[in-house]
């Protein structure tokens, strides 16, 4: 058949795809309303590509196969786009699959929390033992505004922060703190140098303040503040870790696939990870901002409030979701 | 091949070409964003200023969701289309040629930050340099690749003149040579057309070329409309 003939045949098929094609575009944004029937958009897809096929095979001119191939490509992907229910699966997942997903990944969450709580512990002792340390890991003005911070004895601590400055902080520790697990996560593709990196970085100058912080004896102040969000922040941090590692271990040891495969697969189920940290450190600068700092209540329900929280976040991790499905059932399945 | 297209092949048997984006057009989709983020936060601001304190925390939580989530959105809900790459006309697709999804913008949008490391994107550029779909290091972990938005441009030709047979017998390539180029004739100026006429011709008679610089091209026209039916 000549290239004209089989134009002139298939020429509306093709123009009435193509409607098709623009309405079902308009569909996934919203914009169209009315008439919504996309009947029969699977089998004018597949005769697209018998034509593509065809014009191809029979050597058409360039033109006509460019065509045809930008219409079969927008059909592409239309027919396999994927649903977003995004609701459904925000609460599936923090009831179900971020547990699991923790679970499923242990040996990079626990590597990543020794490579936090390790240099905090030791260099806490350090600093208790040796107290000019802390001018070799943290800055003097740092230290300096970390101790008025504290200071037990400050006015401002007598005072009640007002709302708007509460909510200035909330803003403050989401941009900070989230910003510092996206930068743990992301750095790991490095062959988890990056990670590694903030991980022992952020210990260290914690373990040093702390340190610092037991030595003037501002304890309370300063314990009572960070026993609360630190429940939530500490464990988002050491999990988007977690994330960058798992990154940068594909890379360094792929196993049976491709190093590109390895990353690929890799990041499906480290950024579940990523998810579950946003989620942790969203409620830890919640808590920061409104709870942590507030003075209405004593240091001893502080404590007691904090302690909770961290049982409630270990019990979570470890205990939600164990019924049911696994994650990758869960995946493949939706 | 030099060329810097990608073949996917689709579950309906047949392959789609996809011409790969490179460096430049990527750099100034990102600047155009990065223009776009830089003034839409700094409008924002000076509204948010009267609001004092809980206007500069809510200023804070904007700028952290744009810096890390404006292409994000852009690219699940638009397609793949931030509006740097709009303007540029390239779109991030999965590697198998499927829409964007979440995880997959998520994970490249995330990793651009070690994409910039170590200094001005250092990483994601000799990344880009040493892979063949100039991927950065955030499209090699989501699987993703930016390309080129193909454009529906088929033109229908008004040349009326009758087709003509060839007088010697074409192989295919040749046959698809001059209906290609009877279809893009019609985009390039009357000299070029002459002048690639007469590269592809040198077998038509050259007493009438010389007398009419026309004659090539319309003459392979005439032979393209024959070829392809007439």
């Amino acid at each position: 058949m000549r290239q004209e003939e089989f134009e002139d045949r298939y020429a509306d098929d093709w123009k009435k795809f193509e409607t098709q094609i623009n309405l079902a575009e308009a569909l996934k944004q919203n914009k169209q309303k009315g008439d919504t029937s996309l009947e029969g958009f699977a089998d004018n897809y597949r005769q697209l590509c018998y034509c593509l096929a065809l014009a191809r095979e029979r050597h058409y001119s360039p033109i006509l196969i460019d065509f045809l191939e930008a219409l079969a490509f927008r059909g592409h992907q239309s027919f396999y786009q994927k649903r977003l229910g995004i609701w459904q699966n925000i609460c599936h997942f923090i009831l179900y699959g971020f547990p699991r997903a923790v679970r499923e990944q242990a040996r990079f969450v626990w590597t990543a929390t020794v490579m936090f709580y390790l240099p905090i512990v030791v260099v806490f002792f350090l600093v208790v033992l040796f107290p000019d340390m802390i001018y070799m890991i943290v800055d003097a003005q740092t230290v300096t505004s970390m101790e008025n911070m504290y200071d037990p004895t400050a006015e401002r601590f007598g005072t009640e922060r007002s709302s708007g400055s509460d909510f200035y902080m909330f803003g403050h520790y989401i941009r900070n703190n989230i910003g510092i697990a996206f930068q743990t996560f992301a750095g790991g593709i490095l062959l988890t140098i990056g990670s590694q990196f903030f991980l022992l970085f952020n210990g260290f100058v914690f373990g040093a303040i702390a340190g610092h912080i037991y030595n003037i004896g501002y304890n309370d102040t300063f314990f009572s503040f960070v026993i609360g969000h630190g429940a939530f922040e500490l464990t988002g941090i050491c999990i988007a870790g977690a994330a960058g590692l798992q990154l940068g271990w594909a890379l360094l040891s792929p196993g049976a696939y491709s190093r590109k495969q390895a990353l690929v697969n890799a990041s499906k189920s480290a950024i579940q990870l990523v998810y579950g940290a946003i989620f942790l450190l969203l409620i830890a600068a919640f808590v920061e901002a409104f709870w942590s700092s507030t003075h209405m209540v004593s240091f001893n329900t502080k404590y007691i409030v904090g302690t909770i929280f961290w049982l409630m976040v270990i019990a979570y991790l470890t205990l939600l979701g164990r019924r049911g499905q696994s994650n990758k059932k869960v995946t493949h399945g939706s | 091949m030099l060329d810097t297209t990608r073949e996917i092949e689709v579950p309906e048997g047949v392959e789609l070409t996809l011409a790969v984006a490179g460096l430049v057009s990527r750099a100034l989709a990102f600047m155009i964003d990065l223009a776009i983020r830089w003034i839409g936060l700094a409008t924002v601001s000076g509204i948010l200023a009267y609001l004092g304190n809980f206007g500069s925390g809510l200023f804070l939580i904007l700028v952290f969701v744009v810096e890390w989530f404006y292409p994000v959105l852009f690219e699940v809900f638009n397609q793949g289309q931030t509006i740097g790459k709009k303007s540029m006309g390239i779109m991030v697709i999965n590697d198998d040629g499927t829409p964007i999804d979440w995880s997959s913008s998520i994970v490249r949008n995330l990793l651009r930050f070690a994409d910039f490391l170590p200094v001005l994107f250092g990483f994601g550029v000799v990344s880009m340099l040493v892979n063949k779909d100039f991927k950065r290091l955030g499209d090699l972990a989501a699987g993703t690749v930016v390309v080129h938005k193909r454009r529906l441009n088929k033109t229908t030709s008004n040349f009326d003149q009758d087709g003509l047979s060839p007088k010697l017998p074409l192989t295919l390539a040749e046959q698809s040579a001059i209906i290609s180029y009877a279809e893009r004739s019609d985009r390039m100026s009357p000299s070029r057309a002459a002048e690639l006429g007469n590269v592809l011709a040198p077998w038509l008679d050259q007493d009438l070329i010389k007398k009419n610089p026309d004659h090539s091209s319309v003459t392979l026209k005439r032979m393209a409309k024959w070829l392809r039916g007439h």
